[in-house]
Formats: C-alpha cells, structure tokens, sequence
C-alpha cells in the first residue's frame, strides 16, 4: 500500500503554498487554447476553460473523490490467490470522509481537486472552434467523476497500479508523481477522443486528406500561457512528489531544477528543429514544445537527475513535433493546440523516462510502468471513448455549421472577444 | 470497425492484468505483458484506421 505521508507542521504549510500554484497551470493551458485557436471562438475558449474546471471541481467533490480517496483509506477488493488487488475506494460523497485540516489527506484532497480540473481543460483545445459549451462541460463531469477517480485511485489512491511493487515485486509498482498518467495522458486521450467524435474543423482537410493551415489567433497568449504554465507545474510536480512519491522536502529544489530544464530543453529542441524544417522557429510549435517539457517532467522530475532532466526535455521535443505532423499530416486528426501530442505521447515518454534514466530499468520498473501504460490505452481510452459517444448520442456534442462559420463566441455567447477590432489603416502607409 | 480495435484495446489490457497478477516467473510475465501491449498497438493502429475511413466516407 502507499502510505500517506506524515508531514510536520511547517512542511505542511510548505506543501499547501506548493498547491496553490497549481490554478496557475489552469490559466496557462486556458491561455494557450485560446491563442492557439481563432479569433472568433476565443471568449468561448476561455469560458470553457472557466466551466468546464468549474463543473469538474464541483462533480470531483461530490462523488469523484469517494472512488479515488488515498490509501489509508476504506476501499473495494479483490483477492486473487494469495494478494489482495485495491480496485476503487469507497467512501463518503461530498468529502464528508476526510478531514480538511492542513493534514497530509487533506492536502491530497486539495491537490487532486486542482487536478482534475486541469485534466478536464486539456480536451478543450482538441475541440477547439466546434466543441459546444453544454456538452464539453457535461464531458468534463464524466472525466471528473468517473474516469480520472477511477484510474488516480490505482496510481496514487493505493490500487492496484501501486501495488504492483509490494504484492508481485514489479519495480517499485507504477510510479508517477507529478501526473503524467493521471492528469495529462488522460487529458491527452479524452482530447482523443474527443477529435474523433467531433471530426474535423470546417475546411481543415481537403477531399483528398490534404491538411490547411489555420494558424492560432494569437502568438503572445499562447506564449505568455507557457510561462504560467510553468509555475503552476513547479507547484504539481513538487506536492505530489511530497504527498505520493514519498519525496523529503528538502527534494523540491531538485525537482524545480528538473521541471524547468525539461521544459526549456524541449522549447529550444522544438525551435532547432523548426527552424532547420522552416526556415524559422515556429512559435506555435515552439509553445507546444514547452508544455511538452512540462509534461515529460510530471513523471520522472523527482527521480532523475538534472542531465537526465534535459535529455527528457530533449526528447520530448523530439517526439512532439513528429507526432503533431503525423496526427495531423497523415492521420487526419485536427488537434489545434497539439493536445493530444504534447500530452498523451509527451506523458507516455516522461512515464518511461522514470525506468530508463534513474537505472531502475534492471529491477523490472520498466514493466510497471508499461502496465500503466497499457491500462491508460486499454481502460482510460475505451471508457472516455464510450462515455462521450453515449454523450454525443444524447446531447450532440459539435455546433451546426452555421455555428462554425459565425465563430463560437457569436453563436453561443453572442458577443465577441474583439467586438472593437479596427485596422488602422494609417499604421501601414509607407513612412 | 472501431468497435473491434476498442475490444482490442480493451483485450490487451486484460492480458496484462492477468499477466501481472496471476503469474510469477518474471520471463513468461514479461513476455504476456509485451504481447497484450503488441495486442494494444494492434487495436490502436485498427481505431486511427476506421477514424479514416468514417472521415474519408464523411468526406
């Protein structure tokens, strides 16, 4: 079982401060949907971005947290010959099982809260220009309710995942601190899901499957949401090494170190790279390849050491960019702001990166961490899949075409974001 | 078709479960689970397939 940590009084507090910096993440991946998306449909973005973290705060509180809860709490079981499997805690709604009072549970809880609303934004921008408000705050209650509570119960609730380690001796069981299965490969594979079940936007592919470029409205929120981005992943990649790694406090400076070399090597990766494909560095991808680095790091910044940190960032840079280029050049599948790529396939990277550059490869935590792996491609995808097909079945998830063409800001909110947008025309006379 | 590469999906994963929880040589339980796995990308490669083909028919 993982236990839940005893923390002093001071280190406490210390980890409460960690955890209010993780809404920072929030207004991060909010920001870069909205730059990376169009103009017409950027109030709606982050209005979404808004609701959407909201109903899945509020849907976590009521019933998500009961089935996710921490291991030294009440749970379900099942016993297969001589081990006993932790499949999905069992306590009250409403939190009214834990007490919230600044003690080891109580910061998980809050850290988990902040969570889940950060796994509920990151499909928002796979749905980007055509993802209907109603539905994507209703795809986020399921998220928040079911699906994250389910599978953060067997990563850090003390299940089954966790307990590879001490029940069959697999490594040290899966080991994932900061999120990278939990919040940004579940993120990664709802916005999946969600490309999918919505199709593609209005004149992204042609009738032969030739993709058209349809560029972010704007550079600087994409950007500027990468540096809070940031600070919000300093605060989740530190607490939850406290609160689920079992970390000392005194291992925050290293994972500081880790996170941001992670996400500065894979910016600077992502910009050599574009800059030898293009001619120039793109500054789009290049705020993709910053999250990338972010992302890579929720798993294995507190376990490696700060030259590993940049060859995960260097990697992860790597992938992401092949990886948007294939989803979208060869597969069909128009994800805006790379959601899918930056956090699925840079997630499932960081995962591994805990096996292959800590030399724990040799006590078998390569194979833990592939179980997780599988579990998130074979449980997480089928059943968010399902949840938003049934959804979709019910409440039609994609706006008409008119919708489209008006831009969702008009259509649903019925007010632009730029209701005074003027060219000035005298700013482009020759001087 | 999606249905199928779900049940794949789906179906490797188990495979790997029971791989996991059930045997105890660590040769024959890593070779399950990299066999679910393989299983898995099967299911992955056939769901990135019919999203094509449904987009293509759509067109």
């Amino acid at each position: 079982m993982l236990p839940v940590p005893s923390l002093a009084e001071n280190a406490s507090m210390f980890c409460f401060v960690l955890i209010l910096l993780v809404p920072l993440a929030w207004i991060g991946v909010g920001l870069l949907n909205a730059g990376l998306g169009r103009s017409r449909s950027a109030a709606h973005a982050v209005l979404t971005c808004l609701c959407s973290g909201g109903i899945a705060v509020t849907t976590f509180v009521i019933f998500g947290y009961s089935w996710q809860a921490t291991a030294a709490n009440s749970g379900h079981f099942v016993s297969v010959g001589t081990h006993s499997w932790n499949l999905l805690a069992s306590q009250p709604f409403f939190l009214r099982g834990s007490r919230l009072d600044l003690s080891a549970e109580s910061l998980i809880v809050l850290l988990q809260i902040f969570s889940v609303a950060l796994a509920a934004i990151i499909p928002l921008s796979a749905g980007s220009d055509r993802w209907r408000l109603g539905p994507a705050c209703i795809s986020s209650a399921l998220l928040a309710g079911v699906v994250y509570p389910v599978f953060a119960h067997w990563v850090w609730g003390g299940g089954w995942l966790a307990q590879l380690g001490t029940n069959v001796g697999v490594g040290r069981g899966f080991v994932d601190a900061g999120g990278a299965s939990t919040i940004q490969i579940t993120g990664g594979l709802t916005a999946l899901s969600i490309t999918w079940i919505l199709g593609p936007r209005r004149g992204k592919f042609s009738p032969q499957d030739m993709p058209a470029g349809i560029p972010g409205h704007n550079a600087v929120f994409a950007l500027v949401g990468c540096l809070f981005a940031w600070i919000g992943w300093l605060g989740l990649n530190t607490a939850g090494a406290i609160l689920f790694a079992g970390c000392q406090i005194s291992a925050v400076v290293l994972i500081v170190v880790n996170t941001t070399l992670s996400a500065v090597a894979a910016a600077l990766t992502m910009s050599a790279l574009t800059k030898a494909r293009f001619g120039r560095p793109d500054a789009s991808l290049c705020a993709n390849g910053w999250m990338s680095g972010l992302v890579a790091s929720s798993a294995a910044a507190p376990f490696v050491k700060p030259a590993s940190a940049i060859i995960v960032g260097i990697i992860a840079g790597v992938i992401v960019v092949y990886s948007i280029d294939l989803l979208e050049a060869r597969l069909t599948i128009d994800d805006p702001a790379g959601a899918i790529s930056v956090h699925a396939v840079a997630g499932v990277w960081g995962l591994f990166a805990v096996s292959l550059l800590t030399g724990a490869a040799s006590s078998g935590q390569w194979l833990a961490q592939l179980a997780g792996v599988c579990t998130l491609f074979g449980f997480v995808l089928p059943f968010t899949y399902g949840l938003n097909w049934i959804l979709d079945r019910f409440y039609r998830q994609r706006v008409d075409e008119e919708g489209e063409m008006q831009g969702m800001d008009l259509y649903e909110l019925g007010a632009g974001a730029y209701p005074e947008f003027v060219t000035h025309h005298d700013e482009f006379l020759p001087r | 078709m999606k249905l199928m590469s779900f049940g794949l999906l789906a179906g490797g994963w188990v495979i790997v479960v029971a791989a996991t929880w059930l045997l105890h040589v660590p040769l024959v339980r890593t070779l399950f689970v990299i066999a679910g796995s393989a299983i898995q990308v099967m299911g992955l490669v056939l769901a990135v397939r019919a999203h094509k083909m449904s987009s293509s028919e759509k067109g």
